[in-house]
Parts: C-alpha cells; structure tokens; sequence
C-alpha cells in the first residue's frame, strides 16, 4: 500500500497516527472525532484550512461527563445585568491562534441567536460571552467550547468573575496619558521651535499669544499626565524614601510654574516643552514596562484558574458526586477517567496506569502508578481509569504548595533596586541642596532681588531635571531587548539585565533544560532489523513516549494489530510465532539482572523462545549543551547541575557536557535551599530551568530563564524565555547583560559630567531655555547613541549561531 | 502674524480631532488584545480559505 494513501495524521488534532486509530476512520481517540464531527456539522470546516500548520488543535479528552455540569457553579460565575442579559468571562486553554478565535466564536453564536457577542482574547486567553435568558444556558455554552477540544473555567478564579481587571484599568489609563503627553509634546514643540528660531526678530505680542498658547497645551496635560509620578513621588516621600519620581515631580511642577510666571509677566523664556517632553518620553517607558508584566501576570492567572477543574467523588452512599477540589473531605474516594487533570494529591486505591507528571515533577516519561503509590495534583491521567484516597485538597496540594514557594521567592526578589533608584537616592538631596545654596548665595552674596535670585535656583532645578539621567538606563535597555528579541531572546522583566550582570554562577535543570526533554533510542549494534521491525510494530500502536521514541527510531513502517496496551506495564501482542511483549522489565517478566550497564530508560521486547532483548533510551542533550557550558566556564561561570532527577542520570549527563558540580534528587524545596545557599556564599546565581518543579527555584535565584517550551507558570516565573533548540541564548545573554552594564556606566558617568558642566552655568544664572534646551536634549541624544552601540557588537566567542 | 490666529487653532484642532480617535480607540478596546486583532483580520468573512494544496 503506497504510505500517503492512509492518513498519517489525525484529521483533528494533528498527531501522528496509531495502528489502532485507523479503526475509528483517520481519528487518534473518541474526543477528536466529537470535536470533528461537531466542527463539521455547524459547517466551520475551514478552520482546519486557517489554523498555522504547525499548531495542531488540542487533543481532545474523551468527555466522560455528558449531562452534568463539566464546571461547578458555573452559572454562579455569571453576570445578571438588570436588563435580564448574561455576561461570562471564561478562560480557554489551548486558544493560541486566529483561527481557534474564529472558530470558537463560530461555533458559539452558530445556531445561538439569544447569543449577542462572543469575543475572544487571544493575549489574556479569555472567551467574553454576552447572552440573553437564563445564567443556566453557561452551562451549554461552555460545554460546547469544551467539546471542540478546548478547557475552560471561569475567568479569575479569585472571585472577580466578571469584574474588571485593575491592572488592566492602569494600564490603558498609562495609554491615554501617554497620548495625550504625546499630542502635547508635539504641539508644544513646534511653537517652541517657532519662539527659538524667531529670537530677536519676534515681536513681544506675538511671543507672548505662542507662550500662552503652549501654557494653554501644558497646564492640563501635567496635571493629568502627570499624575502617576505626582502620586508616586508623594507616596515616596510620606514614607520617608525618594525615588527617581521625586526629582521628575520636581522638576516637572517647577517648569511649569515658573514658566506660567514667566508668560503672565510677558517674560523671554518658557520651559513649557521642556516639561511636556520629559513626560511624553517616561510615560513610554511605564506603558512598555506595564505592559511586559501584564502579560506575566495573565499567564498566571490562568494557570490558576485551570486549578479549578471539578473533582469526582465517590460519595458513601456509592453515587458518584462532583466537586470543587478544594472541598474535597480527606479519605474521600475520587474517580480519575483515563485523560483526566487529577484534582487532588492523593494514594492510588484502585487501579493501574500512567501518570503525565511533566507539570508537577518536570520529568516527561510518564509515571507507571499501582495501587499504594502517590499522585498529586496537576498531573495527568493517560492510559486507565483510577480510584485515589484523597489525602491532601485545595490549597494543600503539592501544586498549591509550589505555587506560595514561587509567591514567597519572587517577594524576596522584589527587593532588587533599580540602579536608576538608587542613584536617584543620592542624586535628589545633592541637586536640592545646590539649588537652594544658589537661592542663599544670590541672596546673601550677589545682592539681586529674592525673586530673581529664586528663578535662577528654579532654573538650576529645571536643567538638572534628570532627563539624561532617567534616560541612561531604559536606552540601554530597549536596544538590549531589541537585540535579545532577535535572537528570540524575551526579557520579561524591567530588572533582569541588571541582575544578569554581576551573575558568576549557572544553574542548569537537567530534563527539559539541558537536555531536549524527549526520549530517543539509544544505538545498540547487536539489535538487528527485523527485531527493530517488530519492535517498532508494536509500538506504532501506543502514545507512549518511549513507544513513540521507538517508532521515530525505526522510521515509518506496517502496525502490528490486535495489540493490547496494558496501562502502567507494555503492550501485548499474539503474533504469528506467538506472544510478543514490550514493556517494563516486570511486565516482560524478564528476571535476571546481569544486563545493568548503562542507567536510564528501558523497554524490554520478549518473544517465544528468544532470549529478551533490552532497548535502551536516554534523554539526549541539547546539541550545543557541551559547547555553550564549555563557554560559560571559560568566561569564569561557576556552571552546576540541580535535577530532581536520579543520581546516576545526573551524573552520566553532567560528565557528558562538562559539569563538575551535580545535585540530584532535589525536591522543588530543596532546590530553593541549595539556591539560597549559594546566595549566601555571596554568590550571584542564574537559574535555568523549564519544569513546574523549577518554577519556585527560578524565582529563588537572583536571576532566571527558561526555555520557551517551559510550562506556564515557569515561563512566568522566568526572566527571560528563551526560543529555539539550542542554549546559545544562555551565554548570549549573559554577554550582552554584561555589556549593557558597561554601558549604563558610561552613560552615568557622561550624565553626571553634563551635569558638573551644566550646573555652574544656571548656578551662574546664564541658563535661558534654549541653552537648557540644547543641554538637555544633547545629552539625551548623546547617551541614546551611547545605548544603539549594543546593537552592533559581537560575541567575543563569535556567537553560536 | 494675524494668521497665526486662525493657523494655531487649526493645528490644534487637528491634533485634538487625532487625540480624540486615539482616546476614542482606547476606550472601544481596540488595544485590548493586539496578537488577536493581527490574525483576526485574516479569518472574519464569510466565505472561506480556497483549500490548501494538498
């Protein structure tokens, strides 16, 4: 039979098909073909046209739960407005293209006239329904999202329903700011432009209308825009701190006010510009920063609210009944269908099968579970339905517990103070008591009028506004993140190249992180083809990762039928010459133990008669895992190793990319002690890390990043998140954090020059706007070149790339 | 000169109307969800995608 005759993929989700799939037509399970089924019938076929190739829908679950409610109290999490019409926030799991927009909002108001919008937000993944009748309908619609292969739960699990965000509701209030600073700005600009250049030749009236003019543009927008650093600065001060918004505020109020002087008393000079666009360009700034962090904070949200997932329990009276899982009694019995998210931790009753741990503990081999061993929240149920005692609900499961770990370390981290506050420190008091020694002085000393005494020490204030000064440090930023976001390098956080700098030791997670996270067969010289073949046969039929390692292995080729998977043991298989059997070492009833060699992942193949052959498999390093470590340690990089992983599988891997330092076995708490540890040797430390389990230990370590194909609420965690197969990104950014330092350092040092040379002339009283003017803006045109200099720079190694 | 008494009005008015569109675009939503908004522009029609060569 020619290969492309079959359908080699799932005609809904895209994954690879298995020999046993073609029974049910060109479909991987049951759930798939609801979801086509259902997708077809509302006539929403093109959406298998629009989606990106290479994202595939979600597999689908089989729904075991027909006819009840798939999320508690659902109809509670929705919105009555007097008017008697519904409002419903849903978050969506596996939204993560156009395409599932389009059809996800298709499919909801198809055949729902009472619906009257449906929109979906790709950014915070949030599904907003609008419906008129009852609250009860929530129910239908969102089992309708769920069968086209989407999870849902209500949207902010904390309680808020429907409510609106505040984080939101401060940013879009930045944006407006920002556009009115940015409207004013310009305006403001070119009259100023026309005031400069018309110096001598304008007449007094007509300098007079642009000044009141400008006034007209500037009053109302510092008083709007410049709320946030007003409010700021005053919270700043009543705890007896300054921040950089302290000398802003400052500077901000008193440019506008003596300018105001000045245009009532038909004065020469106006600052009004100057002010505006010192605004303008720090409100950008908050809007970019903003909105990094709002993304974050999405990812996190809902990640919890996925958390809310109901939990069936076997009630005494035998009927099986659904709950939240945090109302869970303990020792209660509760049912996990095969494809089930376990709700809760417990011992596994009854039942045997294969866990997907890969959130909770990182690793992705699936766990084989029996009756007496541990669950916990968060994992996956693959293969076989189970019966677990319960033994730990709702806030304290593992998963809740990893979560407060991740809280508590990112509190401690935010402790770091910006480099820009902390000279804003120092810089505030200096630059005040200057100008009210240049009051005193013109006063005592210089005999002039205390008036005009007092606007040369406004102007002293004005021309040391710390323009160059709050622009030394994002310029270098931005142009570092550019660079970075080239190379598929995302900074998340506004610090973390500060923190990336003085960094002199790397932790790297082994599974995920420095290795691919995906098993591969090792080569084994004494395997012939045919067993390959037979093995492989066999293993077409399974979604186990080692089952698919194998078949990858072997290439595509014919599916054994009539094999029987046995839920945490192997596949079966009555052949020809008789029983065929891959699987675990117990299942293959393979007793002698003289084979040890090399740890790490096995499959065992029996046949009648035939000695059992043992295939062997191992997670392999990134390709570039050896070099980029050899890298580090040549820059004077401490580089560790910290698994939660086996010993002897941490120590084979460490040997093979050139790590000294190994600690396996490590817990997520573990792995925040030994970090802490290091930190208290006095030690700076990069954490890299990619699983659930890291997640509370990226936040321990002074910086972290992850790899993109990180889970969530790791990614949240992170840093920086980093795109592509290779660690390149690790030394790479470790480079260009150090660089930008030195260039923040540069443009410091020139700020602080600019300012021993500007301040003598307004102590002097020679400073008139267009020498202020002129000031500031060359040093703000100095030090944004200084910045884009980072752009061009390369590695010292030459890169990887 | 006395243009500039009916110039700076224009300008600023201009600007404002700009301002205004902005504001307005702000409150409508419109910078809600930008990764939605560049793929949706692909997809809400009626009619579909021809087929994708196999």
């Amino acid at each position: 039979m020619p290969l492309d005759a079959v359908p080699l993929t799932c005609r809904h989700c895209g994954l690879p098909l298995t020999g046993a799939a073609t029974e049910r037509g060109a479909f991987c399970c049951q759930g798939c073909a609801g979801a086509y089924t259902l997708i077809h019938d509302l006539g929403l076929d093109a959406y298998y046209d629009r989606r990106p190739i290479e994202a595939a829908a979600p597999p689908v679950a089989p729904d075991g739960t027909d006819g009840a409610d798939p999320l508690l109290g659902l109809p509670d999490a929705v919105a009555v407005a007097p008017d008697g019409s519904c409002l419903l926030r849903l978050s969506v799991d596996g939204l993560h293209c156009g395409a599932c927009l389009w059809l996800i909002e298709a499919a909801v108001t198809r055949n729902h006239p009472e619906v009257r919008s449906a929109r979906a937000n790709l950014t915070t993944r949030c599904l907003t329904l609008r419906w008129t009748g009852s609250a009860a309908q929530a129910v239908d619609l969102a089992r309708l999202v769920t069968r086209l292969g989407y999870r849902v739960a209500p949207f902010g699990a904390g309680g808020a329903g429907a409510g609106a965000d505040p984080a939101a509701a401060h940013e879009r209030m930045l944006l407006r700011r920002m556009a009115l600073a940015g409207f004013a700005a310009a305006n403001v600009m070119l009259l100023s432009v026309a005031i400069w250049s018309g110096v001598g030749a304008m007449g007094d009236a007509t300098r007079t209308l642009l000044h009141w003019v400008s006034a007209l543009i500037a009053l109302p927008t510092v008083a709007i825009a410049g709320q946030p650093f007003f409010r700021s600065a005053l919270a700043a001060l009543r705890a007896g701190r300054t921040n950089m918004d302290v000398p802003i505020s400052v500077g901000v109020c008193l440019a506008t006010g003596m300018s105001l002087v000045m245009t009532i008393n038909h004065g020469e000079h106006a600052y009004f510009d100057g002010a505006v666009m010192l605004l303008f360009f720090l409100l950008v700034g908050r809007y970019l920063d903003s909105r990094a962090r709002g993304r974050a904070r999405s990812a996190a949200a809902h990640l919890l609210a996925l958390n809310q997932a109901p939990v069936t329990v076997l009630a005494a009276d035998g009927l099986p009944q659904v709950l939240p899982p945090a109302r869970v009694p303990l020792g209660a019995t509760v049912l996990v269908a095969a494809g089930e998210r376990v709700g809760v931790d417990g011992t596994v009753a009854d039942g045997v099968s294969d866990l997907d741990a890969s959130l909770v503990t990182g690793e992705t081999l699936p766990l084989a579970v029996a009756p007496g061993a541990q669950v916990f929240a968060g994992m996956i149920n693959r293969t076989a339905p189970l019966r677990l005692t319960a033994t730990a609900s709702g806030e304290g499961t593992l998963l809740a517990e990893m979560v407060r770990l991740l809280e508590a370390a990112e509190q401690g981290r935010a402790r770091h103070v910006l480099l820009a506050d902390r000279i804003a420190r120092a810089y505030t008091p200096v630059v005040h008591l200057t100008a009210l020694v240049t009051f005193l002085g013109w006063v005592l000393l210089g005999s002039v009028p205390w008036y005009q005494a007092l606007l040369i020490a406004v102007s002293v204030l004005i021309i040391t506004c710390p323009c160059a000064l709050a622009l030394a440090v994002p310029a270098v930023q931005v142009t570092a993140s550019g660079r970075l976001m080239r190379q598929g390098i995302l900074l998340k956080s506004a610090t973390a190249l500060e923190r990336l700098a003085p960094v002199d030791t790397v932790v790297f997670d082994k599974t995920g992180t420095l290795t691919l996270g995906r098993p591969d067969l090792l080569p084994d010289p004494t395997l012939t083809t045919a067993e390959l073949a037979l093995a492989a046969s066999l293993a077409r039929t399974s979604r186990h990762p080692l089952s698919r390692a194998l078949a990858r292995a072997a290439g595509p080729g014919p599916v054994a039928e009539g094999v029987v998977e046995v839920p945490g043991g192997g596949l079966r298989w009555l052949g020809p010459q008789g029983f065929v059997r891959l699987g675990s070492r117990t299942f293959c009833g393979v007793t002698d133990t003289a084979e040890e060699g090399v740890a790490g992942p096995e499959l065992w193949l029996t046949r009648c008669g035939q000695p059992p052959r043992r295939l062997l498999f191992a997670d392999r390093p990134r390709r570039d895992a050896a070099a980029v470590v050899a890298t580090l340690k040549a820059r004077g990089f401490r580089v560790e190793l910290l698994s939660g992983d086996r010993a002897v599988t941490a120590q084979a891997l460490a040997a093979e990319v050139g790590i000294d330092s190994v600690r396996a076995d490590a817990r997520p708490a573990d792995k925040c002690a030994h970090l802490a540890a290091l930190r208290a040797q006095g030690r700076k430390v990069l954490m890299v890390g990619d699983g659930l389990n890291d997640a509370a230990a990226l936040a321990a370590a002074d910086v972290s990043l992850s790899p993109a194909t990180a889970v969530d609420v790791t990614q949240t965690a992170a840093d920086v998140v980093f795109q592509g197969d290779g660690l390149a990104a690790v030394a790479e950014t470790l480079a260009v954090a150090r660089r930008s330092r030195a260039l923040v350092r540069q443009n410091l040092i020139f700020t602080l020059l600019y300012n021993l040379c500007a301040v003598p002339v307004a102590v002097a009283g020679l400073a008139t706007p267009l020498v202020a003017a002129a000031a500031m803006s060359g040093s703000s045109l100095v030090v944004m070149a200084n910045a884009l200099r980072l752009g061009g720079f390369k590695p010292r190694d030459g890169g990887f790339r | 000169m006395n243009s500039l008494l009916f110039l700076i009005p224009a300008a600023l008015l201009l600007g404002g109307l700009g301002l205004g569109a902005f504001l307005w675009a702000v409150r409508d939503g419109q910078f809600e969800d930008l990764d939605g908004s560049a793929t949706r522009i692909l997809y809400e029609d009626d009619q579909p995608l021809p087929r994708r060569p196999q």
